[in-house]
């Protein structure tokens, strides 16, 4: 086994307690207190999550809009300054490589995050098609830590840790440079919890810095460390795709669910587009869903999605469920799934396999399953 | 930290088993269990009459993320069930030794082959945290 990475916070997770797991090559808090709390946390008052495993890219130079603009389904022409947009980068096939945000800090200056997972082949297709073009690339994922502050209060949170203006008046979806606690940060509104909140980039140096300023000024807001399992239950409740359950290369945007953040009209061709178009055209034979159980048992990643029988023997298989879980702020037990077409319509009744053998009903339900009060 | 009494007789699998004044024997998981856990979410258990193994599976555990087997460290017939379970999956956190317990079991034979409490924290501290 290869020795497992520590991001610039690992002291930090601890001496905080965390119950410390592998996940995609890196040594990660999965939990401090408790799964639970923290996800209550976030959704009442605010959670604080390491993400520094993450994948930081680079590009700056007169073409480096189109040459991300080549290899995305968002149309980077339509990205102002200072704003984020969500996307997923394709193959030639049309299915997903992986799923990016893309930062616009300048007209000619981008930052990329893609998945830890898939940072090496993400950051070597970049570098490959930047390469010959006027524009820089660097994989900087390994000078910068990323702090997710998350939940109601994050904004509080971020003024009493000492954020200046910039920061704390950003509006949803846009980046700013910035300080907080006197370290200098990359700060955006955006987030993978289906709150509102902040994701914070710092040179690793300043990052223990920054994360005992935030937990220091949450604290009497009821800020709590959060580890990986609450981010999973947090992003399941909010219908956010995760790499490598929900989307991976074998799924295609249209059928994930994500046919929102594919820009088919956009003026430049970009990777996958003709593939897109035919699928779109031809439709997908399966769609991803999301459904409540409503028998006892709970869905779990890899278990098969069959036909409802009326009784617990379970009928032909259909599908797989890709992601599931309590819900903690819903109290029910809920999962996404890929299953056919014909069936992704809201109320359609299945079975979910949750031990061989054994099947418990389900019912496809309207997503996301959480969104947040306004 | 977690606690073992020194009252209940001990698995590898992490279950306890009590035996009772009126010779049934308690089952249930500890401290250690539910430690790894996390929040109990789902108790799946047996039938009253279901004949059990020794190590026979009897039923599922489930926390928010994930799913484990329970085996029961004797043979014996289920005569009772802890069905406030059912409702109230969070009280094998609350009380793994008390209001958590999950069957009682007519055992066909003794507790000789379980660990007491001394080995079954030995045996923990052999596992890699």
């Amino acid at each position: 086994m290869t020795d497992l990475r520590r991001t610039p916070l690992f002291d930090e997770h601890k001496a905080l307690g965390a119950r410390i797991v592998p996940f995609a090559g890196w040594s990660m808090p999965v939990q401090y207190a408790g799964l639970v709390k923290e996800h209550h946390a976030v959704r009442t008052a605010a959670g604080l999550f390491d993400v520094s495993h993450m994948g930081e890219l680079l590009l700056e130079g007169p073409e480096s809009e189109a040459v991300i603009d080549e290899l995305v389904t968002a149309d980077l022409t339509k990205l102002p300054d200072g704003k984020a947009v969500y996307c997923v980068a394709c193959n030639e096939q049309g299915t997903i490589l992986d799923d990016l945000i893309v930062y616009r800090r300048g007209r000619e200056k981008f930052l990329v995050v893609c998945n830890a997972s898939n940072r090496d082949k993400i950051a070597a297709h970049f570098a490959k098609h930047a390469q010959g073009r006027q524009t820089s690339f660097e994989d900087a994922s390994d000078r910068f830590s990323l702090i997710a502050l998350q939940g109601p209060k994050a904004i509080d949170v971020a003024r009493a840790a000492g954020a200046d203006d910039a920061i704390t008046s950003l509006a949803s979806f846009s980046l700013t440079d910035g300080k907080i606690a006197g370290v200098p940060v990359i700060a955006a509104r955006t987030g993978y919890t289906a709150e509102d909140g902040f994701e914070l980039f710092c040179a690793n140096e300043h990052a223990a810095t920054l994360w005992r300023a935030l937990i220091e000024a949450g604290k009497p807001l009821g800020l709590e460390p959060a580890g990986l399992g609450a981010r999973d239950t947090l992003r399941l409740e909010g219908r956010l795709s995760l790499y490598g359950n929900e989307i991976d290369e074998t799924t295609n945007p249209l059928e994930a669910g994500l046919a929102w953040v594919v820009k088919l009209d956009k003026p430049r061709d970009f990777l996958g587009k003709a593939a897109l178009q035919k699928i779109k055209a031809a439709g997908n034979d399966r769609r991803m869903v999301g459904f409540e159980m409503l028998g006892r048992g709970i869905a779990r990643h890899g278990h098969a999605i069959v036909e409802w029988t009326g009784s617990e023997t379970p009928g032909k298989t259909i599908g797989l469920v890709t992601s599931g879980s309590p819900a903690p702020t819903l109290d029910k037990n809920i999962g996404l799934g890929y299953v056919p077409a014909a069936l992704a319509e809201i109320g359609s009744r299945i079975g979910i396999e949750v031990r061989p053998g054994r099947s418990i009903e389900a019912v496809v339900v309207k997503t996301p399953f959480y969104k947040r009060p306004r | 930290m977690a606690s073992y009494p020194s009252d209940l007789k001990y698995t590898k699998d992490h279950e306890w088993a009590r035996l009772e004044a009126d010779g049934t024997v308690r089952v249930g998981v500890t401290a250690y269990a539910v430690e790894q856990l996390g929040d109990v979410t789902l108790v799946d258990l047996p039938k009253v009459g279901t004949k059990l193994e020794e190590h026979g599976r009897f039923g599922d555990i489930e926390s928010v993320k994930t799913v484990s087997e329970l085996f029961s460290p004797i043979a014996g017939e289920v005569v009772a069930v802890n069905d406030a379970l059912d409702g109230k999956p969070e009280l094998v956190n609350e009380g793994p030794y008390d209001k958590g317990w999950m069957i009682a079991i007519k055992p066909a034979g003794g507790l000789d082959g379980l660990m007491d409490a001394a080995a079954y924290e030995a045996f923990l501290g052999t596992l890699d945290h």
